[in-house]
């Protein structure tokens, strides 16, 4: 028997029972929706992620000092670690392949602008953060070699800043605004880069760096030894082969530096971009399966409906299975009959659920700063998981139906 | 209507005797069924041997009881007998398994109900394609063999209408065009008139009469009515699951009326 004939036989008979087959499909439909849906935003959350990330910068490796425990019981307390110009300078020197390097000297400012204040990081840079971080003032300009080499003291606002101290009116650039009490004139305001999953990021205002260390935060920026403080190592690679390269060449680089004997634990820490995304990538999808998972549990739910209402129908239509293999169909004609019938409901199911599901994704987009992704893969899987939902909660019923004594079905009253 | 005469349809054309050198359609001997009802035996048939020929029109006769529903299972292939053997057509039946048994009911095999079993909600000529469906026929051919079986019982004017639409006679013409649309050797009718009033049960029994008449049609009817008996030409009664008498009808009652032949 062909398929249409059977797919057409099962739209007839569930018609029959147009309100039944339609909460039957319900069942499905909520299951597939729910599913589509959490893979859905899952995506989508996974897919802003890694913007952001690509948005601070490719290739990017960060040097800070101390080390980011990744699980075990911190060690090396009280060897407080810091990194240094010198450090700086030795790996920029030392390590081939840098495609571009930037360092920062960051704490804490307190901005004012008449009666109006705004507590805020102050980051002191190197010119090159702008290329390296891929970041660069909307308005006006960023740092410049000539203002670090004057300690000059200007000052690039990022907007959370600008919004803080100005009114919507006002234009910031060439106006002083004070910082700890230090006069500071605003150069330049930066692009926007909106919230991520660190907090606001247009908090921030940067100053030359040597400015910082030598005008704003004297007391923090000065190790024992008289040398500068950087807080961050910002290293460029042209690739990711590169990278590698280069993460291990620094690491070599900064363990002379800071004199470590072979089992000594690294005093810094390493961090590439990719990592992050990596590591971050995997917490989401292990969400995102996780919630999924908990959403298909809606669907064994349905497909019990399904199996209650195909078992209902085979009782109900005895006499016609009975008539059926009178009139010369095999049991297997019979079986893939009910068996086409339940898949039919299912798929139906499905499909609105996709339907659904995609509706659902997109309304929540609405609401949140992420848009949710609706891949084809989950909606292949959303249509195969209907399909042997109807098959696993059919093929009893429909087995049913074709071992039936074509006598006593007849019979049947 | 073509020139049919009483004499035609009278003629003992059917009777015993007049067959040995023909095939019969059914050949049963020896056959025996019993039913097991937990511990108690429950001999259904004991011992029944029986030849119908093509072109016959018989009806088996006798009590509810006795055998004659089994009888009727075992003929129809929807049963096997215990023992004994049955060839239907020139096929040996009692050896075949469900696949087969259905494959047999489809091409040889049109069964007519008391209670019509159509499929509700299913227009007349979807209802008589069915067995054809089953037979693997294309769509096209269907249709238009079930237009030809629909207009043989006279519903010609009547392939869309759903069940509920029809009369008692009409439903089960309808029953008759699906089963003859795949041309069986026999149609087995248990009870045909059962459920219908006397004149659609006339017509029914017209169309039984015209189509082994005109189409050489086998006909068995599985009854306890004497008078559906009295419309065939040779009655089989059995009791306690033996054939206990098996003759001609000599004078068969004509259904067919001046108006029920004007289809």
């Amino acid at each position: 028997m062909l398929l249409t004939e059977l797919v057409r036989l099962a739209l007839r008979a569930l018609s029959a029972n147009k309100l039944r087959a339609f909460l039957t499909t319900l069942g499905i439909s909520i299951g597939i929706a729910a599913v589509i849906a959490l893979l859905a935003i899952g995506t989508g959350v996974q897919e802003y992620i890694n913007q952001q990330f690509a948005s601070a910068g490719t290739n990017l490796i960060g040097i800070l000092p101390g080390r980011i425990q990744r699980g075990g019981p911190p060690g090396g307390f009280g060897q407080s670690s810091v990194l240094t110009l010198s450090d700086y300078r030795a790996v920029v020197n030392g390590v081939p392949g840098i495609v571009a390097h930037a360092a920062d000297f960051t704490s804490v400012g307190n901005f004012a602008f008449g009666s109006r204040t705004s507590q805020v990081q102050v980051s002191g840079v190197t010119p090159s953060f702008a290329q390296v971080r891929n970041w660069n003032a909307a308005r006006g300009r960023f740092i410049e070699e000539s203002d670090n080499t004057s300690r000059a003291r200007v000052v690039a606002l990022g907007t959370t800043v600008v919004k803080d101290l100005f009114e919507p009116n006002e234009d910031p650039i060439g106006q002083v605004v004070r910082i700890n009490g230090v006069p500071f004139t605003v150069i330049g305001v930066m692009e926007s880069k909106g919230a991520s999953v660190f907090g606001d990021q247009d908090a921030i205002a940067f100053i030359p760096l040597f400015t910082a260390q030598e005008r704003l935060f004297q007391r923090l920026a000065f190790a024992r030894t008289g040398e500068r403080v950087i807080s961050t190592i910002y290293l460029q690679a042209a690739s990711d082969e590169d990278r590698l390269f280069i993460q291990a060449a620094a690491r070599e680089i900064l363990r002379e530096q800071h004199r470590l004997k072979p089992d000594d634990n690294d005093d810094f820490s390493i961090i590439s971009q990719a990592e992050l995304i990596e590591t971050f990538g995997a917490v989401t999808s292990v969400l995102t399966i996780f919630l999924a998972a908990i959403a298909a549990i809606s669907l064994l739910v349905g497909g019990i409906g399904i199996m209650n209402i195909m078992l209902v129908s085979v009782t109900e239509r005895t006499r016609e299975i009975g008539l059926r293999k009178a009139i010369g169909a095999k049991p297997a004609a019979i079986l893939s009959q009910f068996l086409i019938e339940s898949v039919v409901l299912s798929v139906i199911g499905g499909i609105a659920g996709i339907v659904i599901g995609i509706g659902g994704a997109l309304s929540v987009s609405r609401f949140v700063d992420f848009s949710a992704v609706v891949r084809p893969e989950a909606v292949v899987l959303a249509v195969g998981f209907s399909v042997a939902v109807g098959v696993f909660f059919g093929i009893y019923p429909a087995r049913r139906a074709s071992r039936l004594n074509p006598i006593q079905a007849l019979r049947y009253e | 209507m073509s020139t049919t005469t009483l004499e035609q349809i009278v003629a003992p054309s059917a009777l015993n005797g007049k067959h040995e050198d023909r095939t019969p359609v059914i050949e049963v001997r020896d056959v025996t069924k019993v039913y097991k009802m937990g511990t108690v035996e429950v001999h259904a048939l004991r011992g029944v041997s029986l030849r119908i020929y093509p072109g016959e029109l018989v009806a088996i006769m006798g009590p509810s009881g006795s055998g004659k529903s089994t009888l009727m299972n075992i003929l129809g292939c929807l049963d096997q007998p215990t023992s004994g053997t049955y060839r239907l057509d020139g096929v040996d039946v009692e050896k075949l398994n469900d696949d087969q048994l259905a494959e047999i009911r489809n091409k040889k095999i049109g069964f007519v109900f008391q209670s019509f079993n159509l499929l509700p909600r299913t227009s007349a000529i979807d209802n008589v394609e069915q067995p054809l469906i089953y037979a693997g026929v294309p769509a096209r051919e269907r249709r238009e063999r079930a237009k030809v079986a629909l207009e043989a019982v006279g519903l010609g004017n009547r392939l869309h209408h759903h069940p509920n639409e029809l009369s008692g006679g009409q439903q089960q013409r309808v029953a008759i065009a699906r089963a003859l649309v795949n041309n069986p050797a026999l149609i087995l009718a248990d009870e045909p008139t059962g459920n219908l009033d006397s004149k659609s049960g006339a017509e029914v029994m017209c169309i039984f009469q015209r189509l082994n008449m005109e189409k050489g049609i086998t006909v068995v009817f599985v009854t306890h009515d004497p008078r559906i008996a009295q419309h065939t030409r040779r009655i089989i009664r059995i009791a306690d699951g033996q054939i206990v008498g098996d003759e001609p009808v000599l004078e068969p009652l004509i259904a067919c009326s001046d108006r029920v032949l004007q289809l």
